[in-house]
């Protein structure tokens, strides 16, 4: 019998799911605001699926129903891919150790 | 066009690389690279994408116009934000990330071919189930969002909104959105889809306005979480292991965020869920403090104060965000530092509106991170310490809460600030702080209060120092 590819993929999810957990317990307390804001940022990768929905279909009309909601998306995850690592980044860069005197 | 296999290996080092990025945060020295390595994933993610659809057309320079346009807004956001304005920000984003997901629900269920799920009317049931969870959980995440949004923002107000039988409306709507998915998967009609979404719209908002201001660090990490459960059930919808693994991992550290700030504040996660707290019922229960004496300073006796002391912790709250002090703060530091006095700062886990909020604040105004304290790591420093100088935290500082059973504080873990030989506490007024308690602190006998506004009170000490 041959196993579900579902199987395959919730077994993904699982063992991400506890690789977060231990990534996310070695976070400084001191850094998740910017642990926000770079989660935020990943999470865009659904723009993975809003790229494949604006492009579907056949190309004399790109401006169906479901690729109109595609590019919509494409919009919303691209604020927010440009906007979450840019202003994780300022933050990091404020981070300084002491001068050594 | 390259082949599936090729592109679902591309997905899984962009799932990788996005671990990583989060690795890097480990530590202030290594999470630059981080944040590189989520870029490069995301890029990795997007190219491989395009290439895998193949076929360029008049479509592609469409799609890569609106990337542009929303990563040139982003880019703008991202710049002109000021740090004080972070947790609204956060807010905000979580909000876009739950629209994008519902967005690509509807695609996906619309066209069900572009995704290989099957025709419309006829979607495979395992696909159909997914992109509904990853559906209803983005529109809870998206009007959830733009609630705390407003709250933060102080465009609605933070106080808890509640009203009769609002638990008993929440569990009948949260029940519908079950029912609704199960109809429509029997039927694969429109109308069960689009009613769905529309209810857990619905359903985002009114969990949380009976959330009040100071549980926001909580309602953030819980909203950062779903955002993350989103992405995973449209994942799931795509069969894209980039969008499984990353929705897993910010499922997990959002979940994990969230318990973080329930701890801080001692309290379960669905009594803040519940919401209500610091509304009329717990001040409700005032113990007449019958006009204890409050000692009141001005900043020339805070100056001579810190002066003569040889070791001062700075307790920086919520407070020092809304009076935009900690640059005055940082500039007081360096002169105390001047004088050979020993300065720290001790930051409560749920300090300010969101985790990490005060941290924030203090690196902006280039306090360099070794210099800045977790609970734990100070809370044994106050009894050797001279002088606490509190700034717009309160019942982070309470004593009553290691006391006093019958508070509705007790248990939280606390600062230890009355352990110092003074405590110099600025603040506005005598008023309880958000959980509604009277700060026993205010009336010891080594406190001076300082009554003014941080940001002022502030510069005037630095003055009086000089």
């Amino acid at each position: 019998m041959e196993i579900d590819p579902f199987i395959f993929r919730f077994s993904i999810f699982i063992l991400a799911i506890f690789v977060g957990y231990y990534v996310v317990w070695s976070v400084t307390p001191s850094l998740h605001t910017p642990l926000m804001s770079v989660t935020n940022a990943i999470s865009s990768v659904i723009i993975v699926g809003a790229i494949i929905a604006a492009l579907a279909g056949s190309s004399e009309n790109i401006f169906e129903m479901s690729n109109i909601f595609g590019f919509l998306a494409i919009v919303l995850a691209a604020v927010n891919i440009f906007g979450g690592f840019l202003v994780t980044q300022r933050m990091l860069q404020m981070y300084k150790k002491k001068k050594k005197k | 066009m390259i082949s599936a296999n090729l592109s679902a290996i591309f997905y899984l080092i962009s799932g990788i690389l996005f671990i990583l990025a989060l690795r890097g945060l480990s530590s202030p020295e290594t999470s630059r690279q981080g944040n590189f390595f989520g870029i490069l994933g995301m890029i990795i993610a997007i190219t491989v994408t395009f290439f895998t659809i193949g076929n360029f057309s008049t479509s592609t320079i469409y799609v890569l116009i609106f990337l542009l346009v929303g990563g040139a807004i982003g880019a703008l956001i991202a710049f002109k934000i000021p740090m004080t304005a972070m947790p609204e920000l956060v807010a905000g984003f979580h909000s876009l990330v739950g629209l994008a997901a519902v967005f690509v629900a509807i695609s996906a269920f619309k066209n069900p071919q572009a995704f290989n799920l099957g025709v419309p009317g006829d979607i495979k049931l395992a696909s159909l189930i997914e992109m509904s969870i990853g559906a209803a959980v983005g529109a809870i995440t998206f009007s959830g969002s733009i609630i705390a949004f407003l709250k933060l923002r102080g465009i609605m107000s933070g106080s808890p909104i509640t009203f009769t039988g609002q638990h008993i409306v929440n569990l009948i709507i949260g029940i519908s959105i079950f029912l609704l998915i199960y109809f429509l998967c029997i039927s694969q009609s429109e109308n069960f889809f689009w009613s769905m979404i529309a209810i857990s719209f619905l359903i985002g908002v009114l969990l949380i306005i009976p959330i009040g201001g100071a549980d926001m660090p909580v309602v953030i990490s819980m909203l950062n979480s779903y955002s993350g459960w989103a992405a995973a059930g449209i994942g799931f919808t795509l069969e894209n292991t980039a969008l499984i693994i990353t929705g897993a991992l910010v499922g997990s550290s959002g979940a994990i965020l969230s318990y973080i700030m329930c701890k801080g504040m001692n309290r379960s996660f669905f009594s803040v869920i519940l919401g209500g707290f610091g509304g009329d019922t717990s001040v409700s229960k005032d113990k007449k403090k019958d006009q204890k004496p409050v000692k009141s300073g001005n900043a020339e006796d805070a100056a001579f104060l810190l002066k003569n002391a040889s070791s001062v912790i700075i307790v920086p709250g919520y407070g020092m965000a809304v009076a935009q002090a900690q640059h005055a703060l940082r500039e007081m530091v360096d002169t105390l530092k001047k004088n050979d006095i020993k300065v720290s700062y001790a930051v409560h886990p749920v300090a300010g509106r969101m985790p990490g909020h005060m941290n924030v604040l203090l690196a902006e105004a280039n306090v360099p991170y070794d210099e800045v304290f977790e609970l734990d790591d100070i809370n044994n420093d106050f009894a050797n310490t001279d002088v606490a100088f509190v700034i717009g935290a309160n019942d982070v500082t309470n004593p009553v809460a290691k006391t006093d059973p019958q508070s509705p504080i007790f248990g939280m873990p606390v600062l230890d600030v009355e352990k110092c030989k003074s405590v110099l506490f600025v603040k506005r007024s005598l008023s309880p702080g958000y959980a509604g308690v009277d700060n026993e602190l205010f009336y010891r006998e080594n406190t001076m209060m300082l009554f003014a506004d941080a940001k002022k009170m502030t510069e005037d000490i630095v003055k009086n120092i000089n």
